[in-house]
Formats: C-alpha cells, structure tokens, sequence
C-alpha cells in the first residue's frame, strides 16, 4: 500500500504520456514536504487516467509537476518522445503547450481584467494564428464549449458565472490542440447541475480531439464515471492502480476506505460500512511514516507495514496493487 | 401548520422571507418558506448555491436579522419564543442554550489565539455559570463524546494543531456546551475530506440521536443529506419546491427540478464514460428572478402556465408537498386537494 | 431606510471635495488666461497699496493684497499652479520608477528583490523632513529639482505596494494558467500582472499628491522651497510670520485654507479609490 513501482506502466504501447518515478519535494520552514514520492505512470492517446486522493496526497503537485510548473524535484516526464527534463526554456515552453492544464477555480483561473474574447484565444496570441481568422475562430472555440459567442463574447470573467468560466478555461485549453490536457479538481467548485454539464463536456471534448487526460479528483463517483483508468493516492505514492469498471472491487484498504466514505442518494441510512478507520489523523507530509504510508490508518498493518515499502504487483488482471496484505483471494467486503 | 405554542415543535418555521437590498436591487434571498421540526428529527434543507438554502439557516438562526440593508418578514419560532420579535440581546441567549450553529470552516469559526479548552471553558462558564473546574471537566466529557481521542491533552492545544475534522469535532463540541434543543449545520463537511465527511456526519446524527436534539442539515451534498435526515426541503432561488419524507422523495420526485438534480450526480455504478443527464442553463439572477415558476426556464416541462403563474406548494398525504404545475409521478399524488 | 440617507451624506462630502480639486486644478491651468492681479511682480506692486484688506468679488483686491502689494487671489491660483505642479510631477516619477521596479523585483524575486527590498527599507529609514532639507540645500531651487526630491519620498512605498501587490497576484491561478499556454516572463509581467497591479498603485498614487502637497509647502515654508516672489502656498503662509498674522489674518488663513481643503480632497478621492481597487491597503 501506499508504494511505488512501475509494474503497472506499459511500455509496449504507444503511449502519449510517461511519467517516471517523479518526485516533488520542497522546503518549508522546519523540514522538507515531500508531496510526491516516486510516482510512475503512463497515458496512451485517448485515455482518461483519473487520479484520485484527499487532499494533501500530492495529486495536484503531481499534475503540476507533470507540467513542469514547476518541474519536479527528479523523475522523468515524457511527452509523446519528447524527453521534458533539461531541455532550455524555450522548447519547454513550447512543448509544455502540448500539455494542457484546467484548474479547480475556474474564475481565478481568468484574468479579471481581461474579455473573454480575448481570454480564450491567449495561448494563440503567443504562438501565432497561423491561417485562422480571429473573430470566427473565437466563436467557433466558444460554440463548441457550449457557450453563445453573442452573449459572452465582450463579458469579464465576474459577469459570468462558474460554470460558463470554466468552460471558457476549457475552450482556451482546447485552443492550442493539446495532447494531453490536465484537469485538477475541475468540477469540485462547481453545483452539482453545473458539474454534469462540465463532465459531459470534458467526455465529449476528449472523444472529439481524441485527447489523453489526467483526471485529479477526490470524488470517487466523479473519478469512476470519467476514467478509463484509476490511479489511488496517499501522501505521495501511489496504493493502487486499476480499470474504472472494476473499481468497485478495489483491493486496497485505503481505496476500500475511499469507498465506503461515497455517501450516495440512494444510501440506506447510516450502517457501519467498511473497515473503520483506526486514527483519523491524515500523517504529516512533512515526516511521513516509513514503510508503508498508510499503515497509521490501516486495519491490516503489521509489523512489515513499517520496515518494508510495498511495490505495485498486479493483483488481478490489469489491477495493480501496493500493499502486503491483499492477494486475489482477498475478499471484496 | 399549527401556530400554538404549545405545540411539541421545537422549530416553526412560517411564511419567512429574507431580502437583502444591494445597490442592484432587492434580493429575494428566502422568499416565502415554511417548516416544523420536532425533537430528535433532522431536516435537510438541499439546494444549489444560491438557493438560499445558508441564508434560510441563518435567519433561522438569527444571525441574519432586519437591519439596514435586510428586512426579514414572516415568524421564526425556537422553542415558542419567535426570533425576530426579541431584542438583539434576548436573542444572543437564545444562541447555546436553545439553539446552536455548526459553520462550514472550523479553521475559521475558531479563534486562532485561543486553546481548544478556553473555546469550550469560556462558553460553559458564561451560558451557565459553572465553575472554573466545573467547566474544565465538562468540557473534557464534551470533547470525549464528539470521538476526540486525548482530550485532556487536546484541551490545551491551539485550533491549527488539529487536522480539519478534529476541530469540526471541537467547533461542535462548543455547540453541543449549553444543551441547544435545535442544532443549524450549514454545510459542515464541505471543507472536510473525504473520508473525514462520512465520520462527521455519523457523529451528527448519533448526536442527535442521543440527545433528542432537533437538527437542521444545510448542504448542497444530496448524499450526504440523503442517509441522514428524516425529512428534506429541496429549496431553489429562495423557495421550496419540494418537501417530505427524506427517502420517498429521493426514490421517486414530484419535482422536475429535484429529479433532475438527483440525475446529475455521477454514482458509483455507473459504468464509464456515462454521459450525465444536465439541467441546462444557470440558476436565475436573484435580484431579477423570472416571472412565474422560478425553475421554468430550466425545466423540460415547461408550459405557459409556468410562465405566469407562481405555483403555490400543493400539501399532499404522506407529508409531502411539491411546488409544481405538473409534477411527475402524478400517482403518488392521488388523493391530494391540489386545488390548482 | 437609515443607510441611505447616511450614505447620501457621506457622498455629499465626496462630491463636495470633488467640485473644489476641479475649481483648484481649473484655476490653475488656466492661471494665465484668467483676470487676476499681479502675482508676482514686485515692482509694479510698489504702486499697489501694501495690505489692503480682502474687498470681495467686486473690488480691485478681491482677497487684499501682501506685503509687496501683491494680490492675494492671483498668488492663491499661480501657488495652487506650482505646488500642484510640483506634487504631480513628482507622484508621476514615483509611481512609474517606485512601481516599476516593485514590479519586477516582486515578479523576478530572488537577488533582485533583495536588493530592492535593502535600499527601498534604507530609504523609509531616514527622516523625510531631513532628507529634504539635505536634498534643498544641495539642489537649486526650481520645480524640477523639487520634484526629483519629493518623489524620492514616494518610491519606497511605491516599490513596497507594487511589490507586495505583484506577488500575490503572480501566485494567482489565471497567471499559471498563461504560464501553461507558454506565456513567457515578460508577457506575464506585461499582460497578467501588471493590469492588476495598476489599480491599487494609482490609488496609493492619489493619497501621495496629498502628501506631498503638504511636504512641498512645508519646504517653501523652511525656505528651502521655491522662492519668492514665486507664490506656493507655502511661501505664502510664510509671509505671515513676524507678527504680520496677526494684524493681517487673511494673509496666512486664505493659503491655508487652500491647502487644507485641497488635501482633504485628494485623501478623500484617494480613500475612495482604495476601497474600490485596494481592498487590502483600505482596511489598515
């Protein structure tokens, strides 16, 4: 649980995104935070990968350290072929335009100052037009986010309301024709009517442009209706890797644990589900536990929990787990 | 809906509105809402931002009260005495004794200078008089009925050395001090984790449970108010569309808007890539509400009748009512002297 | 019902400040189109009568005359002119060099900050008043070089509101969002930040004419200033010492006045401005 590896990676596909044992630390006053620790994973061309975790497990650092902004501390992140560590600034920022990235809050996330005509088409205006007339191009960007160009053409971000400013964040991802496009938290600002809307014009833009994605959510129904693949996080490494559909059958204590917190609509009321957790403080990132980092909160931990870092092993077909304890017998609760 | 005094309401809730004057306009925050609570029931009150749903807590509460820019109209009644009749100093003593509220941030509804004890100390010995070892033991017991491990030691420790749910439970704890018979929760695992979520709410509603508390639930989570509470309002721009039964209502709604809420939300067993069923449009601009049923521009029902005429919460048998020209499942509402 | 009238109220004053910074800044500009009296010329003043009392709107002296037998009224317009010419200039240099590099320290960080951080810190730590008086004695006393003084006043705080203002809002998530479409530095510096840290710079900007107003009649007043017979307001109120204000109130009530209400004015558009653009620096 809670380990690294890479047993889950597949380097015999063509693949538009690897990622390589990256590490994201940095220094706070009284230590090192140590906001991922060895993460590997890998995206093939079309593929949703959701990240899934609470907060402080390093999903976001994740994704912004896949960007480089910054780059992270080591690892390996390669774009398609392109190799993104130590290359000059210039072709990195080039490249990093491949990638794309969408942020939690979608009105900060916009210049306050700035028209959303001119906000959408902010990454062309820096990389050139090449034959595209500008004003046809802006409504065409914006009809296909599902926003009317008349209406929303001359407004300021505060005139809009989150969901329309996320989808302006979107057309403005979407605008460079990325390959990848990182999404963090996207919806998790959002009202739940508006959040449905933003999925399903998430799903549809992926199908169109055939985009890879990262997913980085803590809403586990959220992550397993947008997913191809599910990455599960906890304090920096990864505890479990596996298909979306069969997610319900999840291995790993903490995973288990995510799944059993799901209050649902259609919940009966309240039964003691799961396995109860035994402390509910979330570790300090600052000294996390050795071993595995979850055993503090684990009900299977033992004594090798702590002297003896589990690794990735695939479980079950296609799903990959880092824990001690679980085989394919373990039964599913 | 009785008025009597007597009545073994522990909140009475009728015809309230709230209405802010903002140089856009008036905004009609809470516009018209009715509702009982006895001991020991838990209400959820369920909607979108901007529903109205935390200003209606809060003007329960009497946090928001008449004053130069709000006028509240219509009668809050905590434990027969109607809030906002008592003067702004007869109203505080309500706040512990009668009623309590839980916030949605507990970094901030704590004072970050102050212990965790003092919190607790300061309001027993105020509201009730205790004694300084009085008050330190009580608040120990506090502490060690919301689920905090150590609390003598915790007594001692400052709000940011607690991780998030520990100072929910410390921010209810100081709610539960004075005994309220009435407990407001607005929203108060939005800003909690997941995992720490479900634990906070367990321990609301065993509390509630436990003391024979009334409790208000507040939150935009549908889940999280749909294992929990006994009965639920669906509130939408200000006014309550739909109510009852908190299960009936889940498993088959009256309302177009709280059925198509409901199949929003992504669930578990969904296979991926399911496309969602969306309530087009965006929630109407409070200071300039549409005519007719508020939800009509959203709905996919729509008639002109809609269009022009309010419609009024029709009462219907199995203590449901809905705030619709044509609401679905017409069946469940058989029997019911709609009088549209 | 209360709030608005008391709101009303408040505009009123607003408003008020508003009218008299038009009639002054008016006044000024036109100076010389306008049909006032002799400001300065002393010679020709040696005809006029010495100390004439204020005679109202209709008379030869509408506000009396000085010592030289200058007319009050006309000094009052042409001081209004140079000490807000002086005030303007030097807020202009301020803003531009103070917010300038508070821009790009705060945005580059690192050594550059550090030193900007060191020499802005060293300057706030001598006294104005004497920092002035040193500069007055070394430089020649002309508008210009007044105003290359004052405004080394102003670029501490300058480089410290820009500063701190360029830093949060380089941390905002709309500037990491340009730097992931591949904005480079000086786009970000140029396009993101800078709009937003326009605002609250011109609004500090406005609070500073009024200090300096004060801070450049302060020094004509030391006699360190522009000299007469140049009018500034504080030369002006200047001529009053050695009893003459005694027997001749007006001649120091009238430049007082002015001034008073003059700064009161730009605090009150400036404190306005604030709210509107620099929550943050409002509420200290």
């Amino acid at each position: 649980m809670a380990g690294s590896g890479t047993a889950h990676l597949r380097p015999d596909q063509e693949r538009a995104l690897v990622v390589d044992d990256l590490v994201v630390q940095f220094p706070v006053t009284g230590g090192t935070v140590h906001a991922v620790s060895g993460l590997s994973l890998d995206l093939l061309p079309g593929e949703t990968l959701g990240i899934l975790g609470e907060s402080g497990c390093g999903k976001s650092s994740a994704g912004r350290a896949v960007m480089q902004l910054p780059p992270p501390t080591s690892g390996e992140v390669r774009l398609g072929t392109v190799e993104l560590t130590g290359i000059k600034a210039r072709d990195m920022r080039r490249k990093r335009a491949r990638m794309q990235l969408v942020l939690q809050d979608p009105v900060s996330a916009l210049n306050p100052r700035r028209r959303v005509k001119d906000l959408v088409v902010e990454g062309l205006e820096i990389w050139g037009w090449g034959d595209r007339d500008r004003d046809s191009f802006v409504d065409e960007l914006l009809s296909s986010v599902g926003l009317d160009p008349e209406t929303v053409r001359d407004k300021r971000p505060h005139e809009l309301s989150g969901g329309q400013c996320q989808r302006v964040c979107i057309a403005r991802s979407i605008a460079l024709d990325p390959d990848v496009l990182i999404c963090d938290e996207p919806v998790s600002s959002l009202d739940v009517s508006v959040q449905a809307q933003i999925l399903n014009l998430l799903e549809q833009a992926r199908e169109r442009l055939r985009l890879a994605m990262i997913f980085i959510a803590h809403d586990v129904a959220v992550v397993k209706n947008i997913s191809d693949r599910v990455l599960v996080m906890y304090l920096g490494k990864t505890c479990e890797v596996l298909p979306s559909a069969s997610l319900e059958g999840a291995l790993h204590p903490y995973t288990r644990l995510l799944l059993a917190s799901v209050p649902e609509a259609s919940d009966e009321l309240p039964a003691a589900t799961g396995a109860p957790a035994r402390a509910v403080e979330l570790p300090s990132p600052l000294d996390p536990p050795s071993g595995c980092r979850f055993r503090t909160r684990c009900p299977l931990a033992t004594d090798r929990c702590a002297s003896e870092e589990p690794v990735l092993r695939e479980v079950r077909p296609a799903q990959y787990v880092a824990c001690h304890h679980v085989d394919e017998s373990t039964e599913e609760v | 809906m009785t008025t009597d005094v007597n009545a073994p309401h522990v909140l009475e809730v009728e015809d309230l509105r709230t209405v802010f004057h903002t140089p856009r306009g008036d905004v009609h925050a809470v516009d018209g809402v009715s509702f009982s609570l006895a001991a020991g029931e838990t209400l959820g009150l369920v909607g979108e931002s901007g529903s109205g749903k935390s200003v209606l807590g809060r003007t329960v509460m009497g946090l928001v009260a008449s004053g130069p820019r709000t006028t509240v109209t219509g009668r809050v009644r905590i434990g027969g005495r109607d809030v906002h009749a008592l003067k702004p100093a007869e109203r505080r003593r309500l706040w512990g004794p009668e009623v309590a509220m839980v916030f949605q941030d507990p970094m901030t509804s704590l004072n970050p200078v102050k212990r965790v004890g003092t919190h607790l100390t300061e309001t027993l010995r105020r509201h009730l008089g205790c004694s300084r070892t009085e008050a330190t033991e009580r608040a120990v017991d506090l502490l060690r009925q919301v689920g905090i491990p150590e609390p003598a030691r915790r007594m001692g420790q400052y709000p940011h050395e607690l991780s998030g749910g520990m100072r929910q439970r410390v921010v209810i704890a100081i709610a539960l001090a004075c005994d309220p018979r009435l407990l407001i929760a607005d929203e108060p695992t939005t800003a909690l984790d997941v995992t720490v979520q479900k634990q906070i709410l367990d321990l609301l509603a065993s509390l509630v449970a436990e003391r024979t508390m009334a409790m208000v639930l507040v939150s935009h989570d549908l889940g999280a108010v749909a294992g929990r509470t006994d009965r639920v309002q669906v509130m939408y721009a200000g006014r309550t569309v739909e109510s009852g039964p908190t299960r009936p209502v889940f498993d088959v709604p009256a309302h177009p808007y709280t059925d198509a809420l409901l199949a929003s939300i992504p669930r578990l067993d969904n296979p991926p890539h399911t496309l969602l069923r969306t309530i087009e449009g965006n929630p109407p601009d409070m200071a300039r509400p549409p005519a007719g049923c508020r939800f009509g521009p959203r709905c996919a029902f729509v008639t002109d009748q809609c269009r022009e005429a309010q419609p009024e919460a029709a009462v219907v048998p199995g203590g449901r009512a809905v705030a619709c020209h044509h609401p679905l499942s017409r069946s469940i509402l058989e029997g019911a002297g709609d009088g549209r | 019902m209360r709030t608005p009238s008391r709101r009303r109220r408040v505009d009123v004053v607003f408003w008020l400040g508003m009218a008299w910074l038009t009639v002054v800044l008016g006044a000024a500009v036109l100076a010389p189109l306008l049909p006032l009296g002799n400001a300065d010329d002393s010679v020709k003043g040696l005809t006029a009568p010495i100390f004439a009392s204020p005679e109202g709107l209709g008379g030869a002296y509408p506000l009396g005359t000085n010592n030289y037998g200058l007319d009050v009224l006309a000094r009052v317009v042409y001081g209004a002119r140079t000490s807000l010419l002086v005030a303007l200039l030097a807020v202009l240099i301020g803003t531009c060099v103070g917010g300038l590099v508070g821009l790009v320290s705060g945005f580059v960080r690192g050594t550059t900050d550090r030193v900007v951080g060191i020499l802005s810190n060293a300057l706030l730590a001598v006294p104005p008043l004497i920092l002035l008086i040193a500069l007055g004695t070394v430089l020649d006393p002309s508008v210009r070089s007044i105003a290359f003084a004052l405004s080394l006043l102003t670029i501490p705080s300058m480089v410290r509101l820009a500063r701190a203002n360029t830093i949060t809002v380089a941390q905002r998530e709309y500037v990491l969002a340009a730097r992931a479409l591949g904005a480079g530095r000086l786009r970000l510096m140029l396009r993101e930040v800078l709009p937003n840290v326009v605002l609250p710079v011109l609004s500090l900007a406005v609070v500073m004419i009024s200090v300096l107003v004060v801070a450049e009649a302060s020094l004509s007043f030391l006699g360190i200033g522009i000299e007469q017979p140049r009018p500034t307001w504080g030369n002006m109120i200047a001529e009053g010492q050695g009893g003459v204000m005694e027997q001749h109130p007006y001649i120091v009530v009238v430049p007082g006045i002015c001034l008073f209400l003059t700064v009161f004015s730009f605090n009150l558009l400036g404190e306005k401005a604030q709210q509107r653009w620099d929550p943050r620096s409002a509420k200290l």
